[in-house]
């Protein structure tokens, strides 16, 4: 075999309190896509930080094309023909793709901006991967997937022999998927060697030759990606064998807590009538912006509806506020757990009180014993791991910070909670606990919402599912286990036709 | 105790400059002069009672001669009854001894100055005459320094407890990610509004309940404009920059108009309490300055309002999502900031007896400076209040020392602007891991 295009060897990273990456060794081949898979909080970031030059190895060597390169910057890595393509990405929305396409090393005549030159080359690399869109549109005007898409062509406009990117499709659409897949395959077949980080394993067959897993920042494992089945590669990442991947128990459905009737709020939510019980758990399915997120905003009061009216047990309620959505019983776990989820800066214990301070204070002084209390209980119950009740929620892994969010709402013991994307950037373990917790909610008579673009997720763990298209409902599945996720994909992409119920 | 130094490193910068400047002012106090004289002063009203006798000796030489006629003066104005100055050569104290010897009036103390120590008649009296609990004293040179005099540690509190009672409602305000530049202007609003009520009420010879009232509208008013201006930045989204800046005009055109430009002094003595009086012995200002701190402190850290502002300056529509009231926070800041504006400019009129429409001019840079001197992040979310009252003290004790170390006023600017960002990004440093990992990043 030649020499590897890049070749990590005996990396190793301490930060205060954690050996992030323990002898970690890694080799990637020219044309090749390895996938690196592992739970968050397993030294994947840390791993592909130190090719992008956020990171330095305190031990441990980076060999590129053969020969040792040292990487202490952003600028370094570009040299070295390394391009990171993180999960935020790094595009100034306010300018057009041509000049983010040349941020840095700007086209200059007589040492003033050649806009010409720059939109000129600006398309030749965006017609590479395929991408129609004008080099003079601002950035901001793009589709996240349009973005990501930027951001490859940039890549590959600085020479890039190595492409590194962060869970890609966590934010994309599954056409958007596949578009990216087209491209990535394309890159891989020029020779241009491929890291593709994912939780998804379903991608991982699709897109990755060769498959590396990480556990607590050691290597546990690795092969060519057709020779790991799926419960192999759970297994190597969990560290333990996993019985089931959706562990749902059916609980005794009960009366009806929420309904709303002709709730409507601009395009996006259209007249959406739909009813949840307790101890049911009701999915939600659908493509990104199909309305789901809005309709559950404007339920959780967040947003103001147009017209249509949400009744709890049977009575019509306002809804105008999230203040009075919580007051009354409805808790939304929304999508986005870093801007709309958490206070990043304030302590996990801060967070977990937030909405619950009422309870946690007398005259308005806070008992912080009590609040701290109550937190530790919930912190055992999920097993949530923090150094210390005041640790900055910021510092915590995706998984740990989830759980935070579900504490300060199990906490309000709320008879609706909405779920919106509620596994979305978790890792395997810590997703197989929300699924149990989620049966143990429902099992105490609790009515579940929960808005998943995983269609698996949606199958495995739904009483029933409700499917939406363009603001509107458009089926709904009342037996999960007889219905596949070809018969969700078709009412979720056509519509289903007529917007007629669909019942199997 | 490591958290405690983490969150208010400040305070060690604080300690570095008052050690620093004790140093630079220390200087050797002379066995004669005022403060000389005041030491022996204190020491015998400490010992004796008034109608003990007491000699005042100096020699005929000036600095000496002053200094015994200086301790007389003031032994008398304590109700020393029996003093004598004895001010000439040897022979002078002589004569007064022997006269006093016949009189059976013979003095308890003998204070000597200057050359007059050295005087073989002084032994001599003592020796020969063994009179029973005499006492010789002399003034003895020692160091001191001017920075650390009581006094002058009351001009510093003096001096920042107008910047500090505001950056108490800044430090709420820049926490939820704001700014108030109107703060300066409430000074002169609120100061014109006190002293015109008093005026309107009587003028100098108003009764003392017309001052309360009057402070009571000024900071009332100011508390309006405040939440006004809030209500404002929470319900139409303006950005509290523009809000307050509109504010902060119309606040001093206000207090212009008012006035018709001119300074109110028809005010009684009364109005000099708060800025200028003492309670048991200790100055007003004082008292307030711990007051407001503490409560404000047990505010931010102990009540739910106060967490409610963390929370809303950290993640806004987090906060909004699990149900905080988050435009009522945000006019209550406003508030508060209003109201403290409002209360230093009565603490100002009280301090200068008067209200003018010009006080307080560019006072919200140096309280912006203050709070963020003090560790507080411009971007919202994290900050401590005690760490304001630190960061005000820092910049009253630069320009305290500097003034006392005679530096001149324009290159004072010129270092206290330095020291703001100094400080700055020696906090930054600290949070951020050590000045290496900030350079690289």
């Amino acid at each position: 075999m030649d020499v590897p295009l890049l070749e990590m060897r005996g990396i190793d990273k301490r930060f205060p309190g954690v050996h992030a990456l323990d002898g970690v060794s890694l080799t990637l081949q020219r044309g090749e896509v390895l996938a690196l898979l592992g739970e968050n909080g397993a030294g994947k970031s840390t791993l592909i930080k130190m090719l992008g030059g956020a990171q330095r190895p305190d031990a441990g060597e980076i060999r590129i094309g053969g020969q040792p390169v040292e990487i202490h910057s952003a600028v370094d890595s570009r040299r070295a023909g390394v391009a990171v393509i993180y999960q935020e990405f790094n595009l100034v929305p306010g300018l057009t793709v041509a000049e983010n396409l040349y941020l840095g090393r700007e086209q200059t005549r007589f040492g003033l901006i050649d806009h010409r030159a720059e939109c000129e080359r600006a398309l030749q690399w965006l017609r590479k991967i395929g991408l129609d869109i004008d080099p003079a549109t601002r950035c901001g005007d793009l589709t996240v997937a349009q973005q990501q898409a930027v951001e490859i062509a940039r890549a590959l406009s600085t020479d890039a022999r190595i492409l590194v990117m962060d869970e890609p499709s966590a934010v994309l659409t599954l056409q958007e998927v596949d578009r990216l897949f087209a491209i990535v395959r394309d890159l891989r077949d020029r020779g241009i060697g491929i890291i593709y980080i994912s939780h998804r394993l379903d991608e991982i067959d699709a897109i990755a030759d060769r498959v590396m897993v990480l556990r607590d920042g050691r290597t546990v494992g690795g092969d060519v990606a057709s020779e790991l089945s799926r419960e192999r590669l759970i297994e190597m990442m969990v560290g333990r064998p996993l019985e089931d991947e959706f562990p749902k128990h059916r609980a005794e459905i009960g009366e009806e807590l929420l309904r709303v009737e002709g709730l409507s709020r601009g395009r996006h939510v259209r007249d959406v009538s739909f009813s949840v019980n307790a101890g049911e758990i009701v999915g939600f399915a659908g493509l990104v912006g199909a309305g789901r997120t809005e309709t559950m905003r404007l339920i959780a009061g967040v947003d103001g509806r147009e017209s249509g009216r949400i009744l709890l047990r049977g009575r019509p309620v306002p809804m105008g506020s999230p203040r009075e959505a919580i007051a009354r019983g409805v808790c939304l776990l929304s999508e986005d757990r870093k801007s709309e989820g958490l206070v990043l800066g304030l302590g996990a214990s801060d967070n977990f009180g937030l909405p619950n301070l009422r309870r946690f204070s007398r005259g308005g002084f806070l008992d912080e014993g009590a609040e701290v209390k109550e937190f530790l209980r919930y912190r055992d119950d999920l097993s949530l791991r923090v150094s210390s009740p005041s640790q900055r929620v910021g510092d915590l892994s995706g998984g740990n910070q989830q759980k935070v969010v579900l504490a300060k709402w199990l906490a309000r013991h709320a008879d609706v909670l909405i779920f919106d994307e509620p596994t979305r950037g978790i890792d395997v373990g810590a997703k197989y606990e929300i699924y149990q917790l989620m049966n143990r909610l429902a099992g105490e008579g609790k009515a579940i919402v929960m808005v998943s673009s995983e269609l698996p997720e949606i199958l495995g763990m739904s009483d029933r599912i409700v499917v939406m298209h363009e603001g509107r409902i458009v089926g709904e599945f009342t037996d999960p286990s007889g219905t596949t996720q070809e018969d969700i994909l078709g009412h979720a992409i056509a519509g289903g036709g007529a917007a007629t119920q669909a019942t199997t | 105790m490591k958290k405690v130094i983490g969150e208010y490193g400040m305070i060690f910068v604080l300690l570095a400059l008052c050690g620093l400047f004790s140093v630079l002012t220390l200087k050797r106090e002379g066995a004669t002069g005022e403060a000389a004289a005041e030491r022996i002063v204190a020491e015998i009203t400490a010992r004796a009672e008034s109608d003990r006798g007491i000699f005042a000796v100096g020699a005929a030489r000036k600095d000496s001669g002053d200094f015994a006629r200086m301790v007389a003066e003031r032994l008398d104005e304590e109700g020393f009854t029996a003093v004598t100055p004895v001010i000439g050569a040897p022979r002078d104290l002589r004569v007064a001894w022997d006269e006093a010897k016949a009189a059976a009036a013979l003095p308890s103390f003998v204070v000597v100055s200057g050359d007059a120590v050295n005087w073989t008649v002084l032994d001599s009296i003592v020796e020969e005459e063994h009179v029973p609990g005499l006492s010789v004293l002399e003034p003895k040179e020692r160091l001191v320094s001017d920075f650390l005099k009581r006094s002058n540690l009351l001009a510093i509190v003096d001096r920042i407890v107008v910047i500090a009672v505001i950056a108490i409602g800044m430090t709420l305000v820049i926490l939820t990610g704001g700014i108030d530049l109107s703060v300066g202007s409430l000074i002169a609003f609120s100061a014109v509004v006190g002293t015109l009520v008093v005026k309107a009420l009587g003028g100098l010879e108003a009764a003392s309940w017309t001052v309360w009232l009057g402070f009571l509208l000024a900071v009332a008013s100011c508390g309006v404009i405040g939440a006004t201006g809030g209500a404002v930045v929470a319900v139409f989204r303006v950005a509290p920059f523009i809000v307050t800046l509109a504010v902060m005009m119309m606040a001093r055109g206000l207090a212009f108009l008012l006035t018709g430009g001119f300074s109110v002094y028809q005010v009684p003595p009364a109005l000099t309490w708060l800025g200028q009086g003492s309670t048991v012995g200790i100055p007003n200002t004082v008292i307030l300055l711990v007051a407001l701190y503490g409560a404000a402190h047990v505010f931010m850290s102990h009540t739910r309002f106060g967490r409610y502002i963390y929370a809303v300056g950290g993640n806004e529509e987090a906060a909004r999502l699990s149900g905080v009231p988050v435009r009522w926070i945000l006019v209550f800041v406003y508030f508060v900031s209003g109201l403290s504006a409002g209360f230093a400019g009565c603490i100002q009129a009280s301090q200068l007896n008067s209200g003018a429409p010009n006080l307080g001019m560019m006072f919200e840079l140096y309280v912006i400076a203050a709070v963020v001197v003090g560790g507080t992040s411009l971007s919202g979310g994290s900050g401590r209040i005690i760490g304001t009252l630190i960061g005000a003290f820092i910049i009253s004790v630069i320009q305290n020392g500097m003034n006392l170390l005679g530096f001149d006023s324009y290159l004072q600017q010129v270092v206290l602007g330095g020291v703001i960002l100094g400080a700055v990004l020696l906090d930054k440093a600290r949070q951020g891991g050590g000045w290496r990992r900030l350079l690289r990043q």
